[in-house]
């Protein structure tokens, strides 16, 4: 059985289409469909309901210390607000999860980890913390919807002034049209934007709210469908695909998230040494025909080389592309690669990520 | 939804235009297109292929994901429609303008469902 965001009725009145997605009942797109959603995103704004994310407070006078223990990332040296991407591994080195974690203040840490995996992170949590330290999983109280696109802050505006001005800062215990909530300058599509956390009872209050103020700007809603396509076209990487608890973040690209440098951490002995790595992650362009999916085997003549962990057709650029696992031999820019496409091979050739980037494009 | 009153349909979406006895263009339903979302590659067979009625002769992929197409004859592929392939968009624009495929010596069909008939059952099916 499905469980329900707070949103849920609002997305049936704006024609959702809702599948079953990290044992909630999400939309996968609106009546616009994923690709004119990807672009309006691209191009204008859109707003997602992503209250399935998990959140967990972590407290205590040795909050800072756990941190440094459970994720791979250093923590120290956070201002208020600030906030921190890390992977947190298990003792093989392997991916538990990724997370971004905010500094609200001394021993006061906000978690914000993936839905499918929330349960999961709690309880390796708890049962690995140390000394005086509590987690609490407020998930269940607290809706989030992101605010991206070229145009968010202008739409933001509109709803208030105290916004973030700096990337990955947040502002805690503000307001937004009327409206409680938490505000960071953070998303998931490569664009900039903003993610709004409120309690569960102000959600739909604040997707109107949303709505309305872009409306002039061409926002819509944006499904499950277009987040998807929006991160892969970025390059960011998805847990249960580009890492997992058989990619470790090395593999996975995220070696600056892995800070080997700091003091022990779960996971170490197995990620310090980034000259041991036998494959890493990268682009693959299709240069023949097709589209490429995920966990489809990648050749170059009859040899097996590594496999695709996302793929799919990239709205905005206008090609079809996949993130593949490659042994470290075939992952140099410019390697021609055979993908096995149910059966059917698809030519294509390894190119760096990201595939799109707001930076390149603003710059021409 | 359209439901065109002069082409035959088939449980699993694909609509059939006789041209003659053994002559038949086919393609998508608008309902297939509408649950497809945004075609943006098609793999389709090469002319002079035998197609067998039941069987997959082509597929059409979304954003989202690919989809089967099953050839409700049997026959030899007698024209693609290559503009499809460089805008398989126009399946979600047009489509019942845009065929795949136009088959001919026709040996075998399946069971068509009427205009009335497959309207009735794509109600049926999205209530599920």
């Amino acid at each position: 059985m499905e469980r329900k965001t707070p949103l849920y009725e609002t997305h049936l009145k704006y024609h959702g289409k809702m599948s079953p997605f990290a044992g909630y009942l999400l939309p996968i797109q609106y009546k616009e469909g994923v690709i004119k959603e990807h672009n309006a995103v691209r191009n204008r704004a859109g707003i997602f309901d992503v209250s399935h994310m998990g959140e967990i407070t972590c407290t205590g006078t040795e909050a800072l210390k756990n941190l440094q223990w459970l994720l791979t990332n250093d923590f120290n040296g956070m201002t208020d607000g600030q906030a921190r991407y890390s992977p947190m591994c298990s003792e093989d080195g392997m991916t538990i999860d990724d997370l971004i974690a905010y500094k609200r203040g001394e021993n006061d840490y906000f978690i914000v980890v993936n839905a499918s995996n929330k349960d999961k992170d709690f309880k390796w949590m708890q049962d690995h913390q140390k000394g005086d330290v509590q987690f609490c999983d407020c998930s269940d109280q607290t809706a989030m919807i992101a605010l991206q696109g070229p145009k968010a802050l202008g739409v933001l505006k509109k709803l208030t002034s105290d916004i973030p001005d700096k990337y990955y800062h947040a502002i805690f215990d503000t307001k937004a049209a009327g409206i409680p909530c938490m505000i960071s300058r953070t998303g998931y599509t490569g664009e900039d934007g903003y993610e709004l956390y409120m309690e569960s009872t102000y959600a739909s209050k604040m997707w109107e709210e949303l709505l309305s103020a872009g409306e002039e700007d061409g926002l819509i809603p944006c499904g499950l469908g277009a987040r998807d396509t929006l991160r892969l076209e970025a390059g960011m990487p998805l847990y249960g695909h580009e890492m997992s608890e058989k990619i470790n973040p090395l593999e996975a690209g995220l070696g600056f998230a892995v800070e080997v440098k700091k003091d022990d951490f779960i996971g170490k002995d197995h990620l310090s040494d980034k000259k041991e790595l036998t494959r890493k992650r990268v682009g693959l362009k299709v240069t023949g025909r097709g589209i490429i999916r995920e966990d489809q085997d990648v050749f170059i003549n009859d040899k097996k080389v590594g496999f695709t962990t996302s793929g799919t057709y990239l709205p905005y650029l206008g090609y079809p592309a996949a993130m593949a696992i490659l042994d470290i031999g075939a992952a140099k820019k410019g390697t021609k690669v055979n993908v096995n496409v149910r059966g059917r091979n698809v030519e294509a050739e390894v190119v760096s990520l990201p595939f799109y980037s707001r930076k390149r494009r603003v710059l021409g | 939804m359209k439901v065109l009153k002069d082409l035959l349909y088939t449980k699993t979406h694909e609509w059939v235009k006789f041209e003659d006895e053994t002559t038949a263009l086919v393609g998508l339903t608008d309902y297939a297109q509408d649950s497809l979302g945004g075609i943006v590659f098609v793999n389709f067979p090469e002319e002079d292929d035998e197609l067998i009625s039941g069987e997959v002769f082509a597929d059409v992929e979304s954003v989202k994901a690919v989809s089967d197409v099953y050839s409700p004859l049997t026959g030899v592929v007698a024209e693609v429609n290559e503009e499809l392939l460089d805008s398989p968009e126009t399946i979600n624009d047009e489509p019942y303008e845009a065929w795949f495929v136009k088959i001919t010596d026709i040996t075998d069909k399946q069971e068509f469902l009427s205009p009335e008939e497959y309207g009735a059952f794509v109600e049926k099916e999205q209530e599920e």
